[in-house]
């Protein structure tokens, strides 16, 4: 007998061979997600840079200059300025970003703090269905009541970046507004009981104490719908405008990076300096993209402290 | 006052009744070491506590007995079990573990039934006769005493037991696997006195049957329950000795002040 269980401890067992299985099972599909990530990244990066090495298009030209107009030539260097673009992006993001925070913190403000049980399930269900809604029924609606109600209140054709951070503003509310409540429930109810005992209104402890806690977790959430204001493309393009102009005011037609990348990847040649210049565009969504990523993990990280 | 963590008494058992040894065991979480020179026996069929301050590196020690350390901290030395290094990296872990098993301050059963609980590691190993298990199941649940309170509602979801029943379940499942030795982390630190006084009975039944090692902050449940007593100070081992010696005659000066109350 006890030799028995000497020796099955000293042997390899089933387990030990499940064990292998599984963790090769697992190295197999990150493997996998690996290799696709880096496909897109060096295939993006590969041809975005070709506008510069091989089109002769110069770094300061793209990110200062004003002209989009990549077929046409200006001494020996295609036009390819994409400040307009790149302004158009940032400038919806920020307005949506700006319009967003204060429903969301108040939506969620509600739903964890004050909302019954009833009308928490509602709200929930909500917030999925609008998470749900195809962008171009977001477009839509953008195009058929934003719009000519901008014309109408502000002037110009409507069209514009406040129409785009309008649009943005209702897309990503439900995101930001769920990341928010997950944020504000992942306070201790202890926090909560703790102020109340110390005489804090509930007004009081829900501003000072709660959300305090919950902010750094917040400030992910907003991030986090500004990442996706960033790249969405379809409902933005529809009532944005799309002139590659410099935008002047919010009220006049612009475009961004997305706009300009769905309007033109159709209707350009692989390989023509045009193709290569949204290519380039591309590779700005992606630098972005990771930007906003670390902006969140950094948020992550200070939490910690 | 100042004490020096180098006067040490260490009881040093015969080979015969050892079940569980090691040997300079040292144990590093990064850079800090939390656990210097363990040199400790435990005598079979016996319950020996752990005794010390937070932090004093009982619980690290106890978790690395049957390797739950693993990952977490770096655990240098050898851990002899049936005369093998069961620290070594050839050892088989998994089935090591079914030998060894562990009890954890808060209980954790499964969000399972009370009697899938029990059975869930004995399946996994391969244990397929329905008779079989029911079998096991009601044994261990007698020998954990939770069997005359639960034994009407096995299908119940062992989350509605009370903290003191869910303790006794999760001993319980660790006995199931008819280990040798049972590690057992601060069992009844979150319960109250009653389920407390009730978890100190089944164990000294268990102890007819396996090897029992148990760290307490509790200095009564100490006494009350265990064979033999080890005091641990700053990651030392600063006194090891029969129960009923640490508490009435202490030989080092520092174990003395600890338990008196008198400490710092």
């Amino acid at each position: 007998m006890r030799d028995e269980i000497r020796e099955k401890i000293q042997k390899n067992s089933k387990a030990t061979y499940q064990e292998i299985f599984g963790k090769l099972l697992v190295s197999i599909s990150i493997i996998i997600i690996l290799l696709i990530v880096s496909a897109i990244f060096g295939f993006i990066f590969s041809k975005g840079i070709a506008t510069f090495t091989e089109n002769n298009a110069q770094v300061k030209d793209f990110f200062t200059g004003t002209n989009w107009n990549p077929s046409m030539n200006e001494k020996g260097h295609p036009q390819v300025g994409a400040l307009p673009m790149i302004l158009g992006s940032f400038g919806v993001t920020l307005l949506a970003a700006i319009f967003v925070t204060p429903f969301a913190i108040g939506t969620a403000l509600y739903i964890t703090e004050l909302a019954s049980k009833k009308m928490k399930k509602i709200l929930q269900i909500v917030i999925e269905l609008l998470v749900g809604i195809p962008s171009v029924v977001y477009g839509f609606i953008g195009l058929n009541v934003v719009v000519p109600f901008i014309r109408e209140n502000f002037g110009g054709t409507g069209y514009g970046i406040l129409a785009g951070a309008v649009v943005l503003f209702v897309m990503i509310l439900p995101t930001v507004t769920s990341l928010t409540v997950d944020s504000l429930k992942a306070v201790p109810k202890h926090y909560r009981s703790a102020s109340l005992a110390l005489g804090a209104t509930p007004w009081q402890t829900m501003f000072h104490v709660t959300l305090k806690a919950a902010t750094s977790g917040i400030l992910t959430a907003i991030v986090f719908g500004m990442a996706r204001a960033f790249g969405e493309a379809l409902a933005v393009q529809m009532v944005i405008g799309n002139a590659s102009l410099m935008p002047t005011s919010l009220l006049n037609p612009a475009s961004t990076l997305t706009s300009v990348l769905t309007m033109g990847i159709g209707n350009t040649v692989m390989g023509t300096v045009g193709n290569n210049a949204l290519w380039s565009l591309a590779l700005v969504l992606l630098a972005m993209s990771l930007i906003f990523n670390l902006i969140v993990r950094l948020i992550g990280r200070k939490d910690i402290k | 006052m100042e004490y020096n963590l180098k006067d040490k008494y260490i009881l040093q058992l015969n080979e015969k009744e050892k079940a569980l040894e090691t040997r300079d065991l040292n144990i590093f979480y990064g850079e800090k070491q939390a656990l210097f020179d363990g040199n400790l026996q435990f005598e079979r069929y016996k319950i020996t506590s752990l005794i010390g301050a937070s932090g004093s590196g009982k619980s690290t020690f106890l978790r690395s007995l049957n390797r739950m350390n693993e990952g977490v901290a770096d655990v240098k030395g050898s851990i002899l079990y049936r005369g093998i290094d069961i620290n070594s990296p050839k050892i088989n872990v998994y089935e090591m573990r079914k030998y060894i098993g562990m009890v954890f301050q808060r209980p954790n059963p499964f969000s399972k039934s009370i009697y899938e609980n029990i059975t869930f590691a004995l399946k996994e190993n391969g244990i397929k006769d329905k008779e079989k298990l029911a079998e096991i199941v009601e044994t261990s649940l007698k020998q954990a005493a939770l069997w005359d309170e639960v034994k009407d509602d096995l299908n119940k979801s062992a989350l509605a037991l009370s903290g003191g029943q869910q303790q006794r379940l999760c001993i319980a499942r660790a006995i199931a696997m008819k280990p040798d030795i049972l590690l057992l982390d601060e069992p009844a630190s979150a319960l109250d006195p009653i389920s407390t006084a009730k978890i100190e009975e089944t164990l000294l039944e268990l102890k007819e049957k396996y090897t029992l090692i148990i760290v307490t902050h509790n200095m009564q449940q100490a006494s009350r329950i265990s064979d033999y007593t080890v005091f641990f100070h700053l990651g030392n081992v600063i006194e090891y000795n029969k129960t009923k010696n640490i508490f009435t005659n202490p030989k080092i000066k520092l174990t003395e002040d600890y338990i008196s109350g008198n400490f710092g």
